[in-house]
C-alpha cells in the first residue's frame, strides 16, 4: 500500500510542474503588463519601470519561472497591493471562514444528495425521483449567485427568517475565542450559545446556495451507480436468500455504489471553490473567494494567481487522496 | 478489384452519415422536451434580433423620472435604478449571452476536436504532449481558471469570451482523442490507407465525420455550461462594462436593491440566464438520447456502429 502511495505521488510531480508553469504563464504569454496589473493602470510610467525591474521582468522567461518556484517554496505568494499585505498573510486571516462555509456545504450536499439518491433509486419513477430530476435539472440551469439574491430577497427581506447577508455574525456579538477560526467549532468548544446560534444562523443561507450545485450532481451519480449495482447478480443472490431489503439496498448495494461517487469528490471540490468566490461576495463573508473578488475589482493580480494555484493544488491533492481511499477500500483497482 | 472494395468501404462511411442524420431529425424532432429546448432559444435569438422593434425604450439611456418602478404595463420587467427598462436591457442582452456561449464553445469545440485528432491519430510523444498539457488544465476548476483567464487579459467582453473558450478545449480533446483512437483501427479506415489516401484526408475527411455525434452532444451541453460561467465573469466584474446589458452584469448592479425589496432587477435577468441555458441543455440531452450508442443500444435498436 505504502507503494502505492509512494507511486501515485511519483505520477504527480508532472502535474504540479504542470500547474505552477500554468499559473505562471498566464500572466506572461497573455496580452497584458504584470506591472500595470499590479500598480493598477493610473501608475506613472517611472514606477512601472522600477516595478519591472523588482518583479524580475527584465530577466529572461526561464530565470522569472525558476525564481517563481523558488518564491513558492518560501511560502511566498506575492505582495496584495490593494490590502497592504502579503497573499499569505491575507489567506491565513480568511482561509477559516472559506473552510467553515465549504465544510458545512458539503456536509448539507451530502446529507440531502445520498438519501434523494437512494430512494430515487430503489423507488424507481416515485415522487422522489421525479422532483430530484427536476430539482437537478434545474440547478444544472440556474446561476448560484442569482439563486443567492433570489433566497436573501425570500428569507431576509420579505420573511426575516435569516439575518442580513453581511458576514458571519451579527453586529451585537463578538467573535469566539480563536482555536479553529470555524466559529460554529469554536463557540462550541467554548460552550457560547449566543454567538453558535448567530454562527449557525449567518452560515446556513450562504452554505445552501453553495452546496446545491454539489448536491444535484451526487444524487443523480448515487442514482445511477445504485441501479448499476442493484441489476448484479450478488444483489439477487442475496435477496433470494431472504436479507431484508433495507439490508440489501444498506449494505450490499450502497458500499458499492458509494465508490464511483467518492472518485468525482475531487471535482466537486473544484466547484465549491469556485461557487465560493461568488457565494462569499454575495453574503460579504469574509472567506478567501470575497477576497477574490476584492482582488478583481481593485485589478490586484497577485492574489488571484495564489488562488489559482491553491485550487488546482487542493484538487490534484483530493484526487490523490480519493485514489488512495478507493484502492484501500477496493484492492482491485491497485493492481492495473 | 480490391481497389474498388476499399473505395466503396471508404464511400459507405459517408452516406451511412446521411442516412444516420436522416433518421436523428425524426427523432429528435419527436422528443418534446427538446422541441421545447429549441423553441427557447428561438425565443431568444428572436428577442435579441427584433430588441429595437420590441420596445420604445433605449437600453442605455438613463430615465431617472421612472427609476426603480416595479413591473407595470408600461415596463413589463419594471425599471432599474436608472429608471432604465429591464425588459428592454434583457432583449438586447440576449446577443451577449447567447453569443458569447455560442462563441466561446464554437472555439473550444474547434480547438479541442482538431488537437485530439491529431493526438489521437499520430499518438507518440507530440500526442502524449497534447494530452498531458489538457490533463493539467483538466487539474483547475473551470470557474476559477476563467477568473484567472480572464483577469490577466483585463475585464472585456472578449477576454470572458476567450476565458471561456480555453476552459473548455481539454473536454473535447479528451473526447476525441477517445473516438479517433477507436476508430482508427476500423476497416474504412485501413481501407482509406490501402488506397493510398493522405493521413490528413483520413483524418478530417473519414474519422472526424464519423468520430463527431457524441461531441455535438457535449458542445450543445456545454454551451449551456459556457453560458453560466461568462454570466458568473460578468458578475464578478470580469466582463462588460456598465451600461452594457449583459445578464449576469445587470444582476450585479441590481444586488444591493434585493435587500431593500426591489426584486425584479435582479429576478428577471437571472430567469433569463436560467431559461436559455435550458434550453440549450434540453436540445443537448434530446441530441444524447438519440446520438449516443450507448443509450441507443441499450434501448434495443442496436444498428450499425
Amino acid at each position: 500500500m505504502a507503494l502505492y502511495i509512494l507511486r501515485r505521488l511519483f505520477y504527480m510531480i508532472p502535474v504540479l510542474i504542470g500547474i505552477v508553469f500554468i499559473t505562471f504563464f498566464l500572466t506572461r504569454i497573455l496580452p497584458g503588463d504584470p506591472a500595470l496589473m499590479i500598480a493598477g493602470t493610473e501608475a506613472p510610467e517611472e514606477v512601472l519601470k522600477k516595478l519591472r525591474g523588482d518583479m524580475g521582468l527584465n530577466e529572461p522567461l526561464y530565470q522569472q519561472f525558476f525564481h517563481y518556484v523558488i518564491r513558492l517554496f518560501h511560502g511566498d505568494f506575492g505582495f496584495a497591493w490593494h490590502t497592504g499585505h502579503s497573499v499569505f498573510s491575507d489567506f491565513y486571516t480568511r482561509l477559516p471562514a472559506t473552510i467553515e462555509l465549504t465544510l458545512a456545504s458539503f456536509i448539507i450536499a451530502l446529507a440531502v444528495a445520498l438519501p434523494v439518491g437512494i430512494i430515487a433509486a430503489t423507488k424507481k419513477e416515485s415522487i422522489v425521483d421525479h422532483i430530484s430530476r427536476v430539482f437537478s435539472l434545474i440547478g444544472s440551469c440556474v446561476p448560484s449567485f442569482w439563486l443567492a439574491l433570489i433566497l436573501i430577497y425570500v428569507f431576509y427581506s420579505k420573511l426575516n427568517w435569516s439575518p442580513a447577508p453581511l458576514g458571519r455574525l451579527g453586529d451585537s456579538v463578538s467573535p469566539p475565542t480563536h482555536l479553529t477560526g470555524l466559529y460554529v467549532i469554536d463557540s462550541l468548544l467554548t460552550w457560547n450559545i449566543p454567538v453558535l446560534e448567530q454562527a449557525l444562523a449567518h452560515l446556513l443561507l450562504p452554505a445552501i446556495v453553495l452546496s446545491t450545485g454539489m448536491m444535484a450532481i451526487i444524487s443523480r451519480m448515487v442514482r445511477s451507480s445504485m441501479l448499476e449495482v442493484i441489476s448484479q447478480d450478488f444483489i439477487r443472490t442475496a435477496r433470494a436468500k431472504g436479507i431484508y431489503e433495507r439490508s440489501v439496498v444498506m449494505k450490499h448495494a450502497l458500499v458499492n455504489a458509494l465508490l464511483p461517487t467518492l472518485t468525482v469528490i475531487g471535482v466537486q471540490f473544484g466547484l465549491l471553490l469556485g461557487g465560493a468566490v461568488v457565494t462569499e461576495t454575495i453574503f460579504s463573508w469574509p472567506g478567501v473567494g470575497s477576497y477574490i473578488t476584492e482582488s478583481i475589482l481593485a485589478t490586484d493580480y497577485a492574489p488571484i494567481q495564489a488562488f489559482t494555484l491553491m485550487s488546482a493544488l487542493i484538487i490534484s491533492f483530493t484526487n490523490l487522496a480519493v485514489d488512495v481511499i478507493y484502492g484501500l477500500i477496493d484492492p482491485r483497482v491497485r493492481y492495473d | 478489384m480490391e481497389k474498388i472494395a476499399a473505395t466503396a468501404l471508404v464511400s459507405q462511411s459517408s452516406s451511412e452519415q446521411e442516412r444516420k442524420s436522416v433518421g436523428i431529425i425524426r427523432l429528435l424532432t419527436s422528443n418534446r422536451l427538446s422541441m421545447i429546448g429549441l423553441l427557447l432559444i428561438i425565443v431568444w435569438i428572436a428577442l435579441a434580433l427584433l430588441a429595437p422593434l420590441l420596445s420604445p425604450y433605449s437600453p442605455i439611456e438613463p430615465d431617472v423620472a421612472n427609476k426603480l418602478t416595479p413591473p407595470s404595463v408600461s415596463h413589463w420587467f419594471g425599471t432599474d435604478n436608472f429608471g432604465r427598462d429591464i425588459f428592454t436591457r434583457i432583449a438586447y442582452g440576449a446577443k451577449y449571452t447567447i453569443w458569447s456561449g455560442v462563441a466561446a464553445v464554437a472555439i473550444s469545440f474547434c480547438v479541442g476536436t482538431i488537437l485530439g485528432a491529431i493526438a489521437g491519430y499520430y499518438g507518440g510523444v507530440l500526442g502524449s504532449i497534447i494530452m498531458r498539457v489538457m490533463d493539467m488544465f483538466l487539474a483547475f476548476p473551470a470557474l476559477v481558471l476563467a477568473m484567472a483567464i480572464a483577469a490577466s487579459i483585463g475585464p472585456g467582453l472578449t477576454s470572458a469570451m476567450i476565458a471561456v473558450s480555453v476552459v473548455g478545449i481539454p473536454e473535447y480533446v479528451r473526447l476525441m482523442y477517445g473516438q479517433t483512437m477507436l476508430l482508427r483501427e476500423k476497416e474504412f479506415v485501413e481501407a482509406g490507407r490501402a488506397i493510398g489516401l493522405k493521413n490528413s484526408v483520413i483524418l478530417f475527411r473519414h474519422i472526424l465525420p464519423n468520430a463527431l455525434a457524441p461531441l455535438i452532444v457535449r458542445a450543445t451541453l456545454g454551451i449551456g455550461f459556457a453560458i453560466l460561467i461568462s454570466s458568473s465573469l460578468n458578475f464578478l466584474g470580469l466582463g462588460v462594462k456598465p451600461p452594457i446589458a449583459e445578464w449576469g452584469a445587470m444582476i450585479a448592479e441590481g444586488r444591493q436593491y434585493i435587500v431593500s425589496g426591489e426584486w425584479w432587477i435582479v429576478s428577471f435577468p437571472g430567469l433569463a440566464i436560467a431559461t436559455s441555458i435550458l434550453g440549450f441543455n434540453l436540445i443537448g440531452d434530446g441530441l444524447r438520447d438519440v446520438l449516443d450508442p450507448r443509450l441507443r443500444s441499450s434501448s434495443g435498436n442496436k444498428k450499425n456502429d
